[in-house]
């Protein structure tokens, strides 16, 4: 019983990070672009937050926690809108290729989070690995109260407030995507942007907004994986495949980000099962490793072959949109 | 009247008309701007870092590069690495097949060629020995891009993701490998593999060490090149990315197209694995792919699938990283920053894409 309290809470741990990024990334497929660089926006998010956080802790007497989490949370939306920013410009304005410069965007943001993770350190005269305790402590912060109550705490209000955010957050994509005339004509704007155009939509507007807030979203993911995760501190690589998984996440999702809830916690239980599986040798545990891969492969055939209207990607997904084009 | 006024006061400042020729010479020229315009921000941002003197910092990139006799092959054995999986990935990209798996199929084949030279090393003679290797790479990396394309081509399932995700599979299988085989027991790493007697190493050629790698790799481009210009494949090829529905009409078996060409470019990639494990590394680890399968994606894309335009940026874009690795232990610096570097040039050199296909128009001063 307990183990298994363990598990699901380890596996919401680890399925929020991915649950912020595969709610950025419906957001910016929804308005027709593939955005491969969500992976290195997510870096870029996190060791944006972490950099803010550490020097206003490194430059204050007494850091507050509150301030460092503001901060943290201001850089890391700045950094990951940039990011997103810089893809819109390419692929919007200057009509690049989506996948090319989504896959450049991740070499340069992966690149940029391991580099200054790695060396900010040192640039700051310090040794050794940096931590920001004090911002740290202000994510991991729970419920008063509601938390000590047993089990149910533990299941229901045992986690910081990110984790609730990003909950909140799918459900309100949800909601404006489906409710709302906005909503509506970014997904006019995926499906077909000739007739979004016609229609008196402006496309690059939507589709500049939705990119950038999607690269966002996505970049809290970073955030959340840093602090609240990892504790406030960085390790190279450590964020490994989750911008990937996120992506992965979106098909699985059938891009409804409230679908992606229940998705992430699956997934990040998957990624985690190894350990709680009793009777693995190490080689095993390798192939057990392989499991939300493998899943998301099984989905992606599985919903190809059904072939079901609704369930598809936004037509015009991957496509750069030029009025006189046509 | 005053109503046509305010329209064309409407007039945007800047308006964007597709170009219908670019002369080579114009569009190379442009190319030269992005890239001297991508030195300069990738100057400035290395100058912010670590503040020293860019011209400085340029020189350490050019003696990082190709500074001594084994740096410039180094750079050389790279540089014919990211080729070899830039020309596997043409045929894939030519048929709009995209094929973001290149680091699962360059690991698969990379397993292949360790697998035989810790298992067959001592049982066949060293030429042999490569021969086998050759073709199981090859055979390892074609499995692995023949999967998606069988469902590619049956179910129309969405290729981009599924290769991949076959990647992070490759990873596990390499890391499950990594279990049997790791030397010294405990290490977690293979460590590299037929030190003493080199079996399965490529032999020098000519006295040069790496000449072998340089020489297979250069039949294979114009092998390629061969192949997309002017056999009947090549030519189905070309149609089935155009339209599919056209080549359907035309009496192309779109299926089998699909299927035959990620076979081909699956192949490539594993071959790459045994030209990074057999030919330069002598060891495997998750990272032996280490992104060049991503970073070939945009070098053919970029060289629009031209072989030769590829051997170009694919040496560029080593050459910049081979230095900026020199460069960044030279200023304590980590390695990464070789990423950021790269990065850069690779927005610069995207972005001019657009002023090669699209011109600029300023309104005219209508006062004047």
């Amino acid at each position: 019983m307990n183990l298994l309290l363990t598990f699901i809470q380890k596996a919401i741990g680890q399925g929020v990070a991915i649950l912020f990024g595969a709610t950025g990334e419906i957001v910016t497929e929804k308005s027709g672009n593939l955005n491969l660089g969500i992976p290195g926006i997510m870096y870029m998010g996190g060791i944006a937050g972490l950099m803010g956080a550490f020097f206003y802790e490194n430059g204050t007497e007494n850091p507050n926690g509150f301030v460092g989490f503001l901060i943290a949370i201001v850089c890391t939306l700045a950094a990951s809108a940039l990011g997103g920013l810089l893809y819109s410009f390419l692929t919007i304005t200057l009509r690049a290729n989506q996948n090319v410069v989504g896959l450049a965007l991740t070499t340069f943001g992966v690149g940029f989070g391991n580099f200054f993770g790695g060396s900010i350190s040192k640039l700051a005269g310090g040794v050794g690995q940096i931590s920001v305790k004090t911002t740290a402590e202000a994510f991991r912060a729970q419920i008063p109260v509601l938390s000590e109550i047993p089990v149910v705490g533990d299941l229901l209000f045992s986690y910081g407030f990110l984790t609730y955010l990003s909950v909140v957050i799918a459900l309100g994509m949800t909601y404006f995507l489906k409710r709302t005339r906005k909503g509506l004509n970014l997904r006019a704007i995926g499906e077909d942007p000739a007739t979004a155009d016609a229609a008196g939509i402006n496309v690059s507007r939507y589709k500049y907004v939705a990119t950038v807030t999607g690269a966002a979203i996505a970049g809290i993911g970073g955030l959340y994986f840093v602090m609240e995760y990892l504790g406030g501190t960085w390790s190279n690589n450590g964020f490994g495949d989750r911008g990937w998984l996120a992506i992965a996440l979106v098909i699985l999702a059938l891009w409804n980000p409230a679908n992606a809830i229940w998705g992430s916690f699956v997934f990040g239980g998957l990624y985690i099962l190894y350990i709680y599986l009793p009777g693995l040798t190490r080689a095993t545990q390798e192939l057990c490793k392989m499991l939300p891969y493998v899943v998301t492969i099984v989905v992606l055939v599985i919903t190809s072959k059904r072939n079901k209207q609704e369930n598809q990607p936004p037509a015009s997904l991957g496509e750069a949109y030029f009025r006189e084009d046509r | 009247m005053s109503r046509e006024v305010t329209v064309a006061k409407r007039e945007p400042v800047v308006r964007m008309a597709k170009r219908d020729t670019i002369s080579r010479g114009k569009a190379w020229g442009i190319r030269l701007i992005a890239v001297l315009l991508s030195l300069v921000t990738a100057a400035v941002v290395i100058v912010a870092i670590t503040k020293q003197n860019p011209v400085e910092v340029y020189l350490g990139i050019v003696d990082g590069a190709v500074g001594t006799n084994r740096r410039a092959w180094v750079t050389i054995r790279e540089t014919v690495v990211l080729l070899c999986i830039a020309i596997g990935l043409t045929p894939a990209f030519k048929m709009k097949f995209w094929n973001i798996g290149a680091e699962g199929q360059i690991l698969m084949g990379g397993a292949a060629t360790a697998a035989l030279m810790i298992y067959a090393g001592d049982a066949l003679p060293n030429w042999l020995l490569l021969i086998v290797i050759f073709i199981a790479s090859a055979a390892a990396g074609m499995v692995w891009g023949l999967i998606p394309a069988i469902f590619k081509a049956k179910y129309n399932t969405n290729e981009t993701l599924f290769t991949l995700m076959l990647n992070y599979v490759a990873m596990q299988v390499v890391t499950f490998c990594i279990v049997f085989w790791e030397n010294p027991a405990g290490s977690n790493t293979v460590g590299i593999i037929g030190a003493a007697g080199q079996k399965g190493w490529f032999p020098p050629v000519l006295g040069i060490t790496y000449g072998l790698n340089v020489i297979l790799v250069a039949v294979l481009t114009v092998g390629i090149y061969i192949y997309m210009k002017y056999s009947k494949h090549g030519y189905e090829i070309s149609v089935v990315g155009e339209s599919q529905n056209t080549a359907r009409y035309a009496g192309i078996n779109v299926k089998r197209v699909i299927i035959r060409t990620m076979m081909l470019s699956g192949a490539i990639c594993g071959f790459a694995g045994c030209l990074i494990v057999s030919g330069a590394s002598h060891t495997i680890s998750t990272s032996t792919a280490g992104g060049r399968g991503f970073t070939a994606i945009i070098v053919a894309w970029m060289s629009k699938f031209n072989p030769f335009a590829m051997i170009l940026v694919s040496a560029f874009l080593v050459f910049m990283q081979q230095g900026s690795i020199q460069i960044a232990s030279q200023f304590g610096l980590n390695e990464n920053a070789s990423d950021i570097i790269t990065g850069i040039l690779l927005f610069f050199l995207i972005g001019c894409e657009f002023f090669i296909n699209y011109r600029l128009e300023f309104r005219k001063n209508r006062n004047a």
